[in-house]
C-alpha cells in the first residue's frame, strides 16, 4: 500500500521486506484474532526455523468478570470452527465449552420446530469470552480468550499489560504508543482490536490507509437462571426467533452453563425493542414462567463490524479480525480464526511488505467480503419471510416435515442449520435457496400453507419441539 | 464445573468406523481411548489403540476407497467428526491445515516401518530356530 504520508511508509517492492531472525512482531489485543495470529505464526516460523520475538500488547484481564475481561460477544463457536481447530490440534475442553448446541430451535408467530445437528453431536460451543457476567459467583470454568491467550503464550508470545495509544511510522518501521508513555519499535504490527475499542481510531487518524469499519449496533444481555434449569427449559439448544416485531432483525438465545444469553440484531436497537422482544409470547414460552426479564447479570450494545476495509495492511502492519474483515453477523470467531491465520502465513512465507499481504492475505479478506454479499441476499429473504405470514408457514411446514423423516433430504433444515449456526459460506447457502428441488418444495409448501383447510389443520398440527 | 462438551460419547465396543464402508470424514478423539482393529478371515487383530488428541479416519478424507479398518471404543470415549467436505474446503483455502495429518501419517509410517523390521528379525529368529 503506498500511504499518503509516503516519507514515512516503505515503499512496497513485492520482495524487499521479509522476517528475519531476532525480529520482533506486535500484536494489538488478545482477543482470537490476536491470539490466533500469534500462536499460529510462532508455529509456523518454529517449523521454518525462524526466531521471532512476539508481544502481545492488551491491558485487559480476561480472568476478571464483567466488562472488564470481556469481548462482548454472542460466544458461538460455529461447528466449521470447531471441526477447523481439533484438526489443526487446538481441542477446546469442557472447561471453556460453557455447553454442546445439538440443535436450534426455529421459533416463529406461526409455531416453532425443533432442527437437529446432521450428525446427533456437539459440534457448536457456547462460550464465555470472558469470565462470565457481572455478578458471577462460581468461577469454575476458563474464558475462551483467556484459553486461546494461553495456547499463544505456549508457543512463545509474552504479553504487555498496556493499553495502547496510538501508531507512529519511524523509518518505515510501526512505533506503537502506550498508554503508560512507552513506545515500541516493531518490525511487523498485527492489530487485531475490536471494533468497539477507541484505538480504531487512532489507527485511521495513523496515516497508513486504513478506514475504520462499517458497524451496526446490537444487544447482548445475560441472564442467571442455574444449569439445571436451563437444561429443564432451554436445553442444549440455541433459539433463534424471526418474529414481526418492527426494528427487530434477528434474535437468539443461547444456553451457557449457568447462565443465559440473549442477542439481539436490528436498527436503532433501543430499550422499547428489547422490551417488545422479551415481553413476546415466543420468547417467554423459552423460559421458565416466573422468569423476570428485568432481572439480568450484565448487558452491553456493542457495534459489530459489517463492513471491513478494503486494504487492511500496509508494509508492515496488517488488521486482522474484527478491525479488518470479518463474517457479516454470524462466526466473527471464525473469522478471525481464518484472517489471522492467513495473516500469518503470509507473514512467514511470503514477506511483510503491503505487496504481499496484497497477494496472499488479500484474497482471504475478498473472499470473506465476497461471501458477505450473498449473506446480505441470504438475509433479504429473511425479511420477507419476517414480512409474510404465509411464507413463514410453508418454511416451519416444510422444516417440520423434513424432520419427521428421518434419512431423507433435509434441504430447508439444512439451509436454516446453516444460516443459523454460521457453519457454511452464505455463497453456498443462497445457491442451496436456488436449487429446484429447494424451490419446488418450497412452493408446494407455500401452496398448501394457502389453502384454508390445509392451513388450519397446519396451524395444529406442525410445531414440533 | 461447566457441562460442555464437543463431539459424541461411543460406549465400549461401539464402533466408530466399520472396515468395508465408504468413509466421508475422519475423527479427532476427545477423551479415552480407540482401537483399530483389522478383520480378516473372520479374525480380528488389533493394530493401534489411540488417545486423545489423535485423528483416525483420515485416510477417507483423501482416497475414495472403503475404510481398511474398524475402529471401536476401547473403554467410553469422546470423538468429533470432521467433515471431508468441510476439511477439503479448508484445505483449499489454507492448504497448511493438512500439515497436522502429514504429521500424523510420517508418524504411522514410522511406527509401521519399525514393526515392519521388527517382525522381520522375529521371522528370522524363528528361521534359525527351526534349522
Amino acid at each position: 500500500m503506498r500511504a499518503d504520508s509516503g516519507e514515512t511508509l516503505q515503499a512496497s517492492d513485492g520482495a524487499g521486506l521479509r522476517l528475519e531472525d531476532g525480529n520482533r512482531v506486535g500484536v494489538v489485543g488478545a482477543g482470537p484474532a490476536g491470539s490466533f495470529f500469534a500462536y499460529f505464526l510462532l508455529e509456523m516460523a518454529d517449523r521454518v526455523g525462524l526466531d521471532l520475538r512476539v508481544e502481545i500488547v492488551e491491558s485487559r484481564d480476561f480472568l476478571q468478570p464483567s466488562p472488564q475481561g470481556c469481548n462482548m460477544c454472542g460466544g458461538i463457536v460455529s461447528e466449521s470452527l470447531v471441526q477447523n481447530l481439533a484438526a489443526e490440534g487446538i481441542n477446546l475442553p469442557a472447561t471453556v465449552i460453557q455447553r454442546g448446541i445439538d440443535s436450534y430451535h426455529l421459533h416463529m408467530d406461526v409455531g416453532s420446530v425443533r432442527i437437529e445437528t446432521p450428525l446427533h453431536e456437539m459440534r457448536i460451543g457456547a462460550v464465555h469470552r470472558g469470565s462470565g457476567p457481572r455478578d458471577v459467583q462460581l468461577h469454575d470454568w476458563e474464558s475462551f480468550d483467556h484459553h486461546l491467550l494461553q495456547k499463544a503464550i505456549g508457543k512463545g508470545a509474552r504479553v504487555v499489560r498496556e493499553r495502547a495509544d496510538g501508531l507512529e511510522i519511524e523509518a518505515g518501521r510501526p512505533v506503537l504508543k502506550l498508554r503508560g508513555g512507552g513506545r515500541e519499535h516493531y518490525d511487523l504490527l498485527a492489530v487485531a482490536v475490536g471494533v468497539n475499542s477507541p484505538i480504531v481510531q487512532a489507527f485511521e487518524a495513523a496515516g497508513i490507509g486504513y478506514t475504520t469499519p462499517a458497524v451496526t449496533r446490537t444487544f447482548i444481555r445475560e441472564y442467571h437462571l442455574g444449569r439445571d434449569l436451563i437444561s429443564r427449559t432451554i436445553g442444549s439448544s440455541m433459539h433463534v426467533f424471526l418474529l414481526t416485531i418492527p426494528r427487530l432483525e434477528f434474535a437468539a438465545v443461547i444456553p451457557k452453563g449457568d447462565y443465559v444469553t440473549v442477542c439481539l440484531l436490528g436498527e436503532d436497537i433501543d430499550n422499547e425493542l428489547v422490551k417488545a422482544f422479551l415481553d413476546a409470547p415466543e420468547v417467554r414460552r423459552c423460559f421458565p414462567p416466573d422468569w423476570q426479564p428485568d432481572l439480568k447479570s450484565c448487558q452491553c450494545m456493542p457495534h459489530i463490524n459489517v463492513r471491513g476495509p478494503d486494504r487492511p495492511y500496509s508494509d508492515r502492519i496488517l488488521f486482522v479480525g474484527d478491525c479488518g474483515v470479518t463474517r457479516l453477523y454470524k462466526d466473527g470467531i471464525g473469522a478471525a480464526y481464518r484472517t489471522a491465520k492467513a495473516a500469518a502465513r503470509t507473514a512467514v512465507f511470503e514477506g511483510i511488505s503491503a505487496d504481499a499481504f496484497h497477494r496472499c492475505y488479500g484474497p482471504v479478506c475478498g473472499t470473506i467480503a465476497a461471501d458477505n454479499v450473498m449473506g446480505r441476499l441470504a438475509f433479504v429473504f429473511t425479511r420477507v419471510v419476517r414480512h409474510m405470514r404465509v411464507a413463514r408457514k410453508a418454511i416451519l411446514r416444510m422444516t417440520v416435515a423434513e424432520q419427521r423423516r428421518p434419512g431423507e433430504s433435509r434441504r430447508m433444515s439444512g439451509i436454516l442449520w446453516d444460516m443459523f449456526s454460521g457453519s457454511a459460506p452464505y455463497k453456498d447457502i443462497f445457491l442451496r435457496m436456488l436449487q429446484p428441488a429447494c424451490v419446488a418444495g418450497f412452493a408446494w409448501a407455500f401452496a398448501r400453507s394457502l389453502w384454508p383447510a390445509a392451513a388450519a389443520s397446519g396451524d395444529r398440527r406442525e410445531t414440533l419441539s | 464445573m461447566s457441562n460442555g462438551v464437543m463431539g459424541r460419547i461411543y460406549e465400549d465396543g461401539e464402533i466408530l468406523v466399520r472396515q468395508g464402508e465408504v468413509g466421508d470424514c475422519m475423527f479427532v478423539i476427545q477423551e479415552g481411548e480407540v482401537e483399530i482393529v483389522l478383520e480378516k478371515d473372520g479374525h480380528q487383530t488389533v493394530l493401534n489403540r489411540v488417545g486423545a488428541g489423535e485423528l483416525i479416519g483420515e485416510m477417507a478424507i483423501f482416497l475414495h476407497e472403503v475404510r481398511s479398518a474398524t475402529v471401536r471404543a476401547s473403554g467410553r470415549a469422546r470423538a468429533l467428526t470432521i467433515d471431508k467436505k468441510n476439511f477439503l474446503r479448508r484445505i483449499n483455502e489454507d492448504p497448511s491445515v493438512a500439515f497436522r495429518i502429514v504429521e500424523t501419517m510420517s508418524r504411522r509410517i514410522r511406527g509401521l516401518s519399525d514393526q515392519v523390521g521388527e517382525l522381520r528379525n522375529q521371522l528370522r529368529e524363528a528361521g534359525r530356530t527351526e534349522a
